[in-house]
């Protein structure tokens, strides 16, 4: 059996679905589609399968979620829709419900959050409500826990029942007369129990249904008829109309059922008078996020994230490792690839967990509580700017600390083409790992006077995201359907542990899963690359095959100043995470445990490198393809291949570029050196940068259909 | 119907505090059908409450719960 959780966003499906379903859930993604996919086995009923819809407003044809979720209740046909009504914010709830009633799938709704209703006093009729909408209504309050089992009898006696729920909500008169003339024209094509979906889609002229059937044109000329005339009686287009006539229709309704105490300042209210102010807003918002910074980032992410690299890594895991192998007499190269390669690579990346674990209660609660829609309603305005949205900001700022967060905070964010572009743009931000890249450098060729790389890498770092927003939404997989923004403010409430907690496990598992698979199987790969020869002889990394490959490659970073094969190995190792830039530098340089504040690196490095090649070298490494972790945090988040391909590629590009343009014409008018060849590419590359900022782009209301939406049918 | 009289009231050019009823809507397909999902029909009466602190976007009442809208979105919008 199988029944499906439909309802609003943020109307306590998610806490629901979580309470029906315990422990035993499947997160995927819908076929095709990166909208995740939730199932569960409800609990104690092991054959009774819970599919988790997404959170929409409405079934319309124009965004996936949507698109989904009604693909899935009229293709799968589930036995029951468990309709889950946010009883606060009850007038907008049952705009969906309408739609739902009328896919021919049994519903029962259940009424969520009814201890607010009691408490601020407000009434709902049930029972009259229940009759009006023609469907069983059970009172529930997934934050406490009750009438749920009320509501899984409700549903699984509902499945077993033989006769089709009828459809009960009418429209105006004029409106019904018209869909029953195209139900009359649709009778024997559909099955009964839908006839009136297809009759009021058809009615809408929703291409996505249309396309279904294969009308000869005399009955696609009578349909067209039937609705241009009622489109004349009401002046207005048919979409339209159904939409009045569903809002028309609930407003009744409500004057019936729902009588609410006379209005009042409810807490939430006092609290986002405050919060959202025009003048304590800001500053309340830099507070929060410095907490969060702070908590995440500085304080006790640094302290976690050191003990597990250094101490349960670096110490206990290939300390008990080494001395394990040791014992049982491994031989040199099984020691080295266990301890150096797997422990060292794995554990980098793990080390990040703990950190993440921290950041991702930090988020949950955040938008548990109803202050992450009032972040992006402070911060829409920059943001979308340069074509993200104001919700980007906090991946943005978590990036500063790691990307790998930072990357899977964009999470939050519910507009596919905002979030991919977040994606794309976040690891710009220079992260924790860079600083010793930016601190090599400033040592070692600025070492009187060096303050200013570091905040002139932040900015390149900007401005790279600032430059990538305006750049890509003028391309096609960017620009989109002109989505309006518009935005949901729910109300605040206090977040729930056991919430916070599981929505912070949920994250946190699929990254340590990537990190067992795609990013363990990547470090191997490089700890082999330096550890041997082509002839598979173990060696020092100065005769590996690494070193092999970065001579090979070395030709291809020549034209961005740093041509010797140290800097391009240097760079490769930085995939696996970036501060073994440094100590790569180092023991190529001959000088083993090298830190950025070795003075013998620094000499070393500032023998090989000019001012603007260094400066090139440092700007590519803090733009090219992040680290194996964020890698793979990209790709969990794109949820597939093509997409993250296409983010690596972008950023590795772009970074090409900028660091072609900064010691090409950094040789010209730092150096002194002839204008040359080069000095002309990197200024017709700018002038193409500013050309794809300026044009005008492409335009999408020349092609309506959402093209994501479409590439499904 | 399209006649576009300028200076016409729009929900962007409505002050704060104010409670103004939707007399039409322009624009259609995705955008119009998406504002009207969140229900902003004709008729429905919405309070202005509040613009974020930098100036875009509004925040609005309507059918009991609080919107976010973007000035450029809520020009589409007309009141009166």
């Amino acid at each position: 059996m199988k029944l499906a959780l439909a309802g609003n966003p943020n109307c306590g499906k998610t806490t629901m679905f979580n309470n029906l379903t315990g422990a035993s859930q499947y997160v995927g993604n819908w076929p095709g589609v990166t909208v995740e996919k939730k199932e569960g086995k409800l609990k104690e009923h092991k054959d009774v399968i819970i599919t988790d819809l997404p959170g929409i407003y409405s079934l319309s044809p124009y965004t996936l979620e949507e698109v989904v979720a009604r693909n899935y209740l009229l293709e799968e046909s589930p036995d029951v829709i468990i309709d889950i009504v946010d009883a606060t914010n009850i007038e907008r709830n049952l705009y969906l419900t309408t739609q739902l009633l009328e896919t021919g799938v049994p519903v029962v709704i259940a009424l969520n959050m009814m201890d607010v209703i009691k408490k601020r006093g407000d009434k709902i009729d049930i029972k009259k409500l229940s009759e009006k909408l023609g469907c069983p209504v059970v009172e529930t309050s997934a934050l406490k826990g009750t009438g749920l089992s009320k509501l899984i009898e409700t549903a699984l006696s509902l499945a077993k029942a033989v006769e089709i729920q009828p459809i009960v909500h009418k429209f105006a008169a004029d409106v019904e007369a018209a869909l029953t003339d195209i139900e009359g024209i649709l009778d024997g094509v559909v099955e009964k129990k839908n006839l009136r979906w297809y009759a009021i889609k058809l009615f809408e002229r929703d291409e996505k249904i249309e396309k279904h059937f294969k009308f000869k044109a005399d009955t696609r000329q009578k349909i067209d008829e039937i609705i241009k005339l009622c489109e004349n009686q009401y002046d207005d287009d048919s979409e339209s109309i159904i939409t009045n006539e569903r809002y028309t229709y609930i407003h009744g309704l409500m004057r019936e059922c729902v009588k609410k105490r006379t209005e009042q300042m409810t807490v939430s209210d006092k609290i986002d008078r405050v919060v959202t102010n025009r003048i304590a807003a800001i500053p309340i918002f830099i507070g929060v996020m410095f907490l969060v910074y702070f908590i995440s980032v500085s304080w006790l992410g640094t302290i976690v994230t050191d003990w597990t690299n250094d101490v349960l890594f670096g110490e206990y895991i290939s300390g008990w490792a080494t001395s394990g192998l040791e014992a049982i007499g491994a031989a040199d190269w099984a020691q080295s690839l266990v301890v150096d390669g797997i422990i060292g690579g794995v554990g980098a990346i793990i080390g990040f967990v703990p950190q993440m674990l921290i950041l991702f209660i930090l988020l949950g609660i955040l938008e548990d509580c109803g202050y992450m829609a009032r972040i992006a309603f402070i911060m829409d305005r920059i943001f979308r700017r340069f074509g993200l949205s104001g919700k980007s900001f906090i991946p943005m700022l978590v990036a500063s600390g790691c990307g790998v967060p930072g990357v899977m905070a964009s999470r939050t964010i519910e507009n596919e083409s905002d979030r991919r572009m977040t994606i794309m743009t976040t690891t710009f931000v220079p992260c924790g790992a860079k600083l010793p890249i930016i601190a090599l450098i400033a040592g070692a060729m600025f070492p009187e006077n060096s303050w200013w790389l570091a905040p002139c890498a932040y900015f390149l770092g900007i401005g790279m995201v600032i430059i990538s927003g305006i750049i890509l939404k003028k391309t096609k997989p960017f620009a989109g359907e002109p989505a309006p923004f518009v935005m949901e403010l729910p109300q605040y409430r206090a977040p729930g542990a056991k919430g916070v907690l599981m929505h912070m496990w949920e994250r946190g598992k699929s990254f340590i899963k990537k990190a067992g698979t795609i990013i363990f199987a990547s470090t191997v790969v490089i700890w082999l690359l330096s550890n041997f020869n082509a002839s598979f002889e173990m060696v020092d990394i100065n005769d590996s095959m690494l070193a092999s490959i970065g001579n090979a490659i070395a030709p291809v970073f020549a034209p961005l100043g740093f041509g010797d094969w140290q800097s391009s190995v240097a760079t490769i190792t930085g995939l696996v995470a970036k501060e073994n830039v440094v100590a790569t530098m180092g023991v190529l340089h001959g000088i083993p445990d090298a830190t950025e504040e070795t003075v013998a690196l620094l000499q070393s490095v500032a023998g090989s490198f000019t001012v603007v090649s260094a400066f090139s070298f440092m700007a590519f490494n803090l733009l090219c393809a992040p680290c194996f972790a964020a890698i793979g945090a990209i790709k969990r988040e794109m949820g597939n291949a093509k997409w993250t391909w296409a983010a690596i590629g972008y950023q590795t590009l772009l970074a090409y570029v900028v660091a072609f343009i900064i010691f090409q014409l950094g040789s010209v008018f730092v150096l002194g050196q002839p204008f040359g060849v080069g000095a002309v590419i990197a200024i017709a590359l700018i002038a193409l940068i500013i050309w794809l900022m300026a044009r005008k782009g492409y335009d999408p209301s020349k092609n309506r259909s959402l093209s994501a939406v479409e590439a499904r049918n | 119907m399209n006649q576009d009289v300028s200076g016409e009231k729009t929900l962007r050019n409505t002050p704060c505090g104010q409670t103004v009823t939707i007399t039409r809507l322009t624009g259609s397909g995705a955008v119009k059908r998406r504002i009207m999902d969140m229900g902003l029909t004709k008729g429905t009466q919405v309070y202005v409450r509040k613009v974020a602190p930098l100036g875009d976007p509004v925040e609005i009442t309507v059918r009991g719960y609080e919107l976010s809208i973007r000035k450029a979105d809520a020009e589409m919008i007309h009141v009166g």
